[in-house]
């Protein structure tokens, strides 16, 4: 089974926000919740680099492991998701999370957070596939459908990479040895490990 | 249960009380994951042209920006929520297990070995007025939403190890929604509860000379007929109600930090003011960093009191003859009254306003 994850080659990135857009129109994702967000470092100035970045739906993931309801899970293909029934809005998760992936809409009385909602990489949750009540409760499961995630599928300049992370691997790789320069698969020594291929 | 939690990178043994200097410690940054980001991986990481610097401001928490409303969103890497997460999962839950398990097995092996603490005069005639309405609704208060604090907050740490493989996935997660809304509402019922305890109680809490022969004889705990004189409080109750009092607050304010996340920053705040002690804290934290250390914060307190206030229970119900009268029906017989706060007894009678009633005929 392919192991699936995100890469995105800062060296390309020019931080445009389709990925955002795309992922926001195509999940119909709430007011006030980013599940994918490009973040600018050296924001005008020489050595600027953008990113784009989501959930990396980590291979040891700390959300699952500080869970107190159990509600986050790996699926075959190392993908996290979670369950909006069983979780509790604790905000534990987003405490752990690396990449600030986590997010909760405030529905509560005193601002109480609701149910987590975070990047489900285009693959719904534990509903059945390509239900409604799976759409309304996660957004589109693509995966189901044999696609890929949209943002990177939209990605202007190819810079945002999802699939079978060996594909997205040996993508990156021939892309470094080509143009003989390359800022390294970002935040994959984090998520992944080195596991999990 | 133990094998999940034990499974998880502890960050430095489970000795005994270390929780506290390595919460502090792994959360300067110290913490042994967040340096390995760019190793591993099936794709080269250092081609040429690689920034070693940037990148490590990156692993290192630097922050960028966004378009997004939310500039919090600005940082890419938080590493620190490793060491949360090696904190919470590890030492906190394990030491916190221990203790609890710890304090109940010292106590049934105290009631095996000293059994009840009767009254060893038998019990009087009369009746003193140990506690008013107003005092015991003050205890009952703080009392009872403690209780359910405290069950709900056990059950964040410890319920998907203990309740979720009986209640299956769905109930325990449907009852741990309700005890998260109880845990926020029953925390101000608990507010003023402390708040009523402290203007009560304080007077009658201060050190006395009494507390030195209270603590040579240890308490008369550990020997029948050994009753050290002690005015309305024991040097026992003292400690209760210090602690009752000094983690109630901090309980509380870890507690609302927690409750209206990222409003109410205070660890910076208190490291800056214990950094002019001579300690070397980081006065600047992260807003996720600051709710990492409320919780682990809060849970700590937590269990103190937890641990603290089962031995409370026992002493207050089956441990000790004649004790719970004080807090249920107020009135106490006068033997007991007489051995275990003999001084509070004399004053009473001396002020005249010991209120003497005549116990109801058999």
């Amino acid at each position: 089974m392919a192991r699936m994850k995100f890469l995105c080659d800062a060296d390309r990135c020019i931080e445009c926000n389709a990925c955002v857009t795309a992922c926001k129109n195509e999940n119909e994702v709430p007011w006030g919740i980013n599940r994918r967000r490009v973040v600018t470092i050296n924001d005008g100035k020489p050595g600027e680099r953008s990113i784009s970045v989501a959930c990396m739906h980590c291979s040891d993931a700390p959300c699952i492991a500080v869970c107190p309801v159990d509600t986050i899970y790996n699926t075959e293909e190392g993908i996290v998701l979670h369950s909006k029934d069983l979780c509790i809005g604790c905000g534990y998760c987003f405490y752990s999370c690396p990449f600030g992936a986590p997010q909760f809409p405030q529905v509560g009385n005193f601002g109480t957070r609701g149910k987590m909602d975070k990047c489900t990489f285009c693959a719904g949750g534990p509903e059945n596939n390509n239900s409604d009540v799976e759409f309304k409760k996660y957004g589109r499961n693509r995966m189901a459908e044999g696609k890929l995630p949209l943002c990177a599928e939209m990605c202007s300049t190819k810079a945002l990479l999802a699939g079978d992370g060996d594909v997205v691997s040996n993508i990156y790789r021939e892309r470094v040895v080509m143009r003989g320069f390359g800022a390294g698969a970002w935040g994959w020594g984090r998520a992944y490990q080195g596991q999990g291929s | 249960m133990l094998r999940r939690i034990l499974r998880l990178p502890s960050p430095g043994g489970f000795s005994g009380l270390i929780v506290f200097a390595l919460a502090a410690a792994l959360f300067l940054g110290l913490g042994p994951v967040g340096l390995q980001a760019q190793q591993g991986g099936n794709v080269p990481g250092a081609a040429p042209g690689y920034n070693y610097e940037f990148w490590r401001a990156v692993r290192n928490g630097v922050q960028g920006n966004v378009s997004i409303p939310d500039k919090k969103a600005g940082v890419l890497v938080q590493s620190e929520g490793d060491n949360w997460r090696a904190v919470r999962n590890g030492p906190v839950s394990v030491i916190g297990g221990w203790a609890l398990l710890g304090i109940i097995i010292l106590l049934a092996l105290f009631f095996l070995l000293r059994g009840r603490i009767r009254i060893d005069r038998g019990r009087g005639k009369r009746k003193i007025t140990r506690f008013n309405a107003l005092e015991r609704g003050a205890h009952w208060l703080t009392a009872v939403s403690f209780l359910v604090l405290a069950f709900s907050g056990l059950n964040i740490l410890y319920g998907r190890y203990v309740l979720k493989p009986l209640l299956g996935p769905e109930l325990f997660a449907s009852l741990s929604l309700l005890g998260k809304y109880l845990h926020i509402y029953l925390s101000f019922a608990f507010m003023t509860g402390l708040v009523l305890i402290f203007i009560l109680w304080v007077k009658d809490n201060f050190p006395n000379r009494h507390d030195l022969e209270w603590i040579a004889e240890g308490g008369g705990l550990f020997t029948k007929g050994s009753h050290p004189p002690a005015r309305k409080f024991n040097f026992g109750q003292k400690i209760i109600f210090w602690a009752v009092v000094l983690g109630g607050i901090s309980i509380s304010l870890s507690g609302l930090s927690l409750m209206f996340p990222f409003e109410l920053p205070m660890f910076a705040k208190t490291f800056a003011v214990l950094n002019m002690l001579g300690l070397s804290l980081p006065s600047e934290l992260s807003p996720v960093v600051e709710m990492q250390l409320a919780q682990i914060w809060h849970a700590i307190v937590a269990l103190i009191l937890i641990v603290i206030m089962i031995a409370h229970i026992y002493i207050g119900s089956i441990g000790m003859e004649g004790a719970f009268d004080a807090m249920g029906s107020g009135e106490v017989d006068e033997n007991w009254a007489k051995e275990h706060h003999s001084v509070w007894v004399s004053e009473m009678k001396k002020k005249g306003a010991a209120k003497m009633k005549k116990a109801p005929a058999e």
